[in-house]
């Protein structure tokens, strides 16, 4: 209670100073600056994470070169010359050539595509089952839940490596059957954590609001569950990513991965590895790259889920 | 009068955020006399809650500035200025506090009596056997049954008002001189919160105890309370006793608070009073009164300057432009403006 | 009251949930009551007692274990789907936490209308007059539509959500604890709002609380439930003045009131031990194990409620002896 703030000068004393005013101007529902969204505000939150920010643009150029790269150099990937095989880096191929004579660069460039593909291709998939079947199973629980929750017990013990022989001996070695191999068990860990989220949400008051309106199971999915899980399953898909290109790593590592002459990183570093002794830079870039992308995923899954947990909010 | 043991000059409090620098509590300067219960007022995020952590020094140093003139003199000691070392052996032993919520506030995987008999260990140098015969007479003075089974148990085999009184019982363990209970019974039943208030109330007396009580609920103050200060926007708008606040209040958002509360004998359905608006933004305070733009009394001069201070009698004194000789006090509530000392 | 029309019957209405092995939580045990069109009843009780259970299985958001809602004389639990939603249409409910109530990546537009879309009742240019019709009806401005909720404060949150309520023209609103969470001058704000559309729209409402001073402002009568069970019912200023369950009295001695002198002169009536657990309940009445009147006949027989004065009911086995022996208490 300070009475330091007052003090006494001229216009004290105008008469208008002591006019009733009342409640006059207030509108009574102001409400502060048009704030930001939720998105925008994990947006600003992401960007103040130096190390995400530094995955996100390492990623970007990870793919510019991707792309771009063999377009420079201009070398074919499926080009064998017998007169340049197993050379070092030099400024005609910059990262060398292969047992074959094939420039190791525009390899790895094109392997990088197919890799980050099936990355992306298995996490699409894992994201529409997993999501879908673990939102029914925690909305519908009961009977629902029950025969989800074991076909997921039973999915997830199966030894993984198995069914992929299978399969690739069912369907033939392709890029296609690498990836229904691939996501046909990863989904069960996604359908978990949205059915774990599903559980909660489903508890709060808004979900209710909308039962209580009439509103029918899918639009209750649509609307009110799938936005609100939206940041947990964002962080899981950026995490999932770099988890699949290390897995088709390993499956063309052990040779069940793409058919050559087409390639991806595995398979070049399978290659690269009978080379080890005397060449190492066969193996050496391949693996460099693999590393490098999963660290961007990684960085930017770590920053995102940072961004995401609301008891961070400031 | 009795002595004052608690002094709170000028405790100006504000926290960095997001947006920019948030002034939750604004120069406020009170009292706190040996044995009495001052109660502070006001709605949620109005300061009070942070100014009875500031005494506590409970605030997170990392995003929390106390201005450098405040001080808060406990028995004519700064407690701002101590050491962290210092205010360990004040907290829990000279002042302690119990807080809305039993169940975050105690540790979920340890023992009721270790709980209370750790808090007796860390301010006094006894034995472990004696300090869990001090923790199971303390469970026994708050009239928990079964005291001696109950100390074995662990926080989650106790119900809500259970819960509330072990936490009485290590916030007084040591016999504290000062209790600051912020809002204490809040989150309980009304028939559990009769039984909690009265404890306290019974503990207080019988330790000679002086509270702080932090509330919202005008109830609870009426019936336990010596002296009310009345904040709003991190200031002290009011404060007087408690007859004095009820039937005679002298600023307007007393009287709104009072107003918005249905009466016994009111009719029914009849149209409360409501405050317009919502408190201000405390990151860009208000020039001026910073209830002004919602006081149905307010004048030009109110969103000038800060009213200047008026004493009504020894206790009650309260910060309102009305109270000004040349004040436009048309029809005003009878009995508001009171003869000024 | 005969006059009246009645718009709801809830006829022993049970609602039992089972939390493990042999262990059933009887939230609502058999509970009867009637809402007349344009009245509001009120619920008040403890945490526990199987208000907010009873609230909503009346709106049908959870199915009941036995008994019969009957809205307009249909049971509510036996409507198939198309009725249903028919039914949405005419029933409305308005929730506690204005923070978990709304859903956080929508803006207030979508909320409020989110029951027009649902019952397809307005389009395009239609629908975004009668949002921005319904946020001025609650206090707020058409600005608001485009933002979102957590801009908001709660008073204002729960306002979005009377207006989303109010978007699909219910008759009646069950009111779940609406301003518990709110502060006390934007309570005063919100119960206003309430029976001023009620006057406005002749609404009814099932407005349950736990504080008792809100609840008695705004019903015309109140039941009070302890424990699954409908302790006592009667007109609001009836109950108040004349309360006839030990528990009802004890629950009006405890209430604190904002007024110093009645504070002091007020007589105490303590109740000793706390609300037991609604699992497995013993037969006999709810309450025995804090009542001071309690005796053998208590603890065997669960007594029914009778009405002991005109329009005034009460559960108890010694209430009538009890009122004759201290009529004044």
């Amino acid at each position: 209670m300070s009475t330091k703030e007052v003090v006494m000068t001229e216009e004290w004393n105008e008469s208008d100073d002591f006019e009733r005013v009342g409640t006059e101007g207030l509108s009574g529902e102001d409400i502060g600056e048009k704030s930001l969204t939720y998105w925008a505000d994990v947006w600003r939150r992401f960007r103040e994470n130096k190390l995400a920010i530094f995955g996100l643009i390492l990623l970007a150029v990870i793919v510019v070169i991707l792309f771009v790269g063999p377009l420079i150099t201009g070398q074919d990937y499926q080009l064998i010359d017998a007169s340049i095989k197993n050379q070092g880096p030099s400024s005609a191929h910059w990262f060398g050539t292969d047992d074959m004579g094939r420039d190791l660069f525009t390899r790895v460039c094109v392997g990088g595509r197919i890799s980050i593909y099936i990355g992306l291709c298995c996490t699409l998939v894992m994201f529409v089952i997993g999501a879908l079947l673990g939102a029914l199973a925690g909305l519908k629980g009961g009977l629902v839940d029950d025969i989800i929750m074991r076909i997921c017990e039973f999915i997830g013990n199966l030894p993984y490596l198995i069914i992929v022989v299978i399969l690739s001996m069912v369907l033939g070695r392709s890029m296609f059957s690498l990836v229904f191999a691939m996501s046909l068990t990863a989904w069960v860990g996604t359908a978990r954590m949205v059915r774990g989220q599903i559980l909660q949400i489903k508890e709060q008051d808004y979900v209710q609001a909308a039962t209580a309106l009439g509103a029918s199971t899918g639009r209750i999915i649509i609307k009110h569950l799938l936005p609100n899980t939206l940041g947990i399953i964002m962080v899981d898909i950026t995490m999932s990513v770099p988890g699949f290109i290390f897995s088709e790593a390993f499956l063309s590592y052990i040779g069940l991965g793409v058919r050559p002459p087409e390639t991806s990183w595995g398979a070049l570093a399978s290659a690269g590895q009978q080379q080890l002794m005397f060449y190492p830079h066969e193996l050496f870039f391949p693996c460099l790259m693999i590393v490098l992308t999963m660290l961007t995923f990684h960085l930017i899954g770590d920053g995102l889920s940072d961004a995401l947990d609301p008891k961070l909010r400031k | 009068m009795k002595e004052k043991i608690l002094e709170v000059k000028n405790l100006e409090v504000s926290f960095k955020t997001y947006a920019g620098i948030s002034h939750a509590v604004r120069g406020i300067d009170f009292n706190l006399h040996k044995g009495e219960t001052l109660a502070i007022v006001g709605e949620s995020g109005c300061g009070k809650t942070v100014s009875s952590k500031a005494i506590m020094r409970l605030l997170p140093e990392s995003n929390t500035l106390i201005n450098e003139n405040s001080e808060v003199l406990f028995h004519g000691e700064d407690l701002l200025k101590k050491s962290e070392n210092e205010m360990v052996s004040i907290r829990g032993s000279k002042i302690s506090m119990i807080f809305q919520d039993p169940m975050t506030s105690l540790n979920p995987t340890m023992k009721i009596g270790d709980q209370i008999a750790e808090s007796i260990l860390i301010h006094r140098q006894i034995s472990k056997e004696e300090a869990y015969k001090e923790a199971l007479e303390m469970l026994q003075l708050v009239k928990i049954p079964n005291a001696e089974k109950r100390m074995k148990q662990y926080p989650f085999e106790f119900s809500g008002g259970m819960r509330q009184r072990a936490m009485i019982a290590i916030a007084l363990a040591c016999k504290p001189e000062i209790l600051i209970a912020d809002e204490p019974t809040t989150a309980l039943d009304v028939t559990i919160q009769a039984q909690i208030m009265e404890l306290i109330g019974e503990l207080q007396k019988e330790l000679d105890m002086a509270m702080i009580l932090v509330t919202h609920d005008l109830g609870v103050v009426a019936s336990v309370a010596d002296k009310i200060q009345v904040m709003y926007a991190g200031k002290i708008v009011e404060r007087g006793d408690v007859r004095e606040i009820f039937y005679q209040s002298t600023h307007p958002y007393t009287r709104a608070l009072l107003d918005s509360v249905p009466k016994i004998h009111s009719t029914n359905k009849e149209t409360l009073y409501s405050l317009k608006g919502t408190p201000p933004d405390l990151i860009n305070p208000p020039v001026g009164c910073s209830f002004a733009p919602r006081c149905e009394y307010g004048m030009n001069i109110c969103r000038k300057k800060y009213p200047e201070l008026t004493k009504f009698s020894d206790t009650q004194e309260c910060n309102c432009w009305l109270h000004d000789p040349r004040a436009d006090v048309r029809n005003l509530p009878e009995n508001m403006i009171r003869r000024r000392q | 009251m005969d006059k009246k029309e009645v718009l709801i019957e809830v006829k022993d209405l049970k609602k039992y949930f089972q939390v493990g092995r042999n262990q059933t939580l009887k939230a609502v045990d058999g509970v009867n009551f009637k809402i007349y069109k344009g009245e509001t009843l009120g619920i008040v009780g403890e945490s526990g007692c199987g208000k907010t259970t009873c609230g909503k299985t009346v709106m049908g958001l959870y199915q009941a274990t036995g008994g019969e809602v009957l809205f307009d004389g249909v049971d509510i639990n036996k409507l198939n789907k198309k009725e249903k939603k028919e039914f949405t249409k005419r029933a409305q409910i308005i929730f506690q936490d204005p923070y978990s109530s709304l859903n956080p990546r929508m803006t207030v537009g979508d909320i409020i209308g989110e029951g027009i879309d649902i019952h397809k009742l307005y389009t395009g240019k239609e629908r975004q007059e009668k949002i921005y019709e319904l946020l001025e009806l609650v206090g707020l401005n058409r600005e608001h539509a485009l933002r979102f909720p957590h801009e908001f404060s709660g008073g204002q949150r729960q306002r979005i959500g009377i207006a989303r309520a109010l978007a699909i023209e219910p008759e009646f609103i069950v009111c779940d604890e609406p301003i518990s969470a709110l502060d006390v001058s934007i309570q005063a704000q919100v119960v206003n709002l309430l029976i001023e559309l009620q006057q406005k729209k002749n609404l009814t409402y099932l407005f349950i609380a736990h504080d008792l001073s809100m609840v008695k402002h705004i019903s015309d009568r109140v039941g009070v439930m302890y424990l699954g069970n409908m302790v006592e019912f009667a007109e609001s200023d009836e109950l108040y003045q004349n309360p006839l369950h030990p528990y009802t009295k004890a629950l009006m001695a405890a209430i604190p009131i904002p007024d110093p002198d009645t504070e002091e002169q007020k007589k105490r009536i303590r109740l000793e031990g706390e609300i037991p657990s609604p699992v497995n309940p013993k037969p006999g009445c709810r309450f025995v194990t804090r009542c001071r009147y309690a005796t053998e006949k208590c603890h065997q027989e669960t007594p029914k409620l009778e009405e002991l004065v005109p329009e005034h009911f009460v559960a108890c086995h010694r209430a009538k002896e009890l009122m004759e022996d201290h009529p004044q208490e």
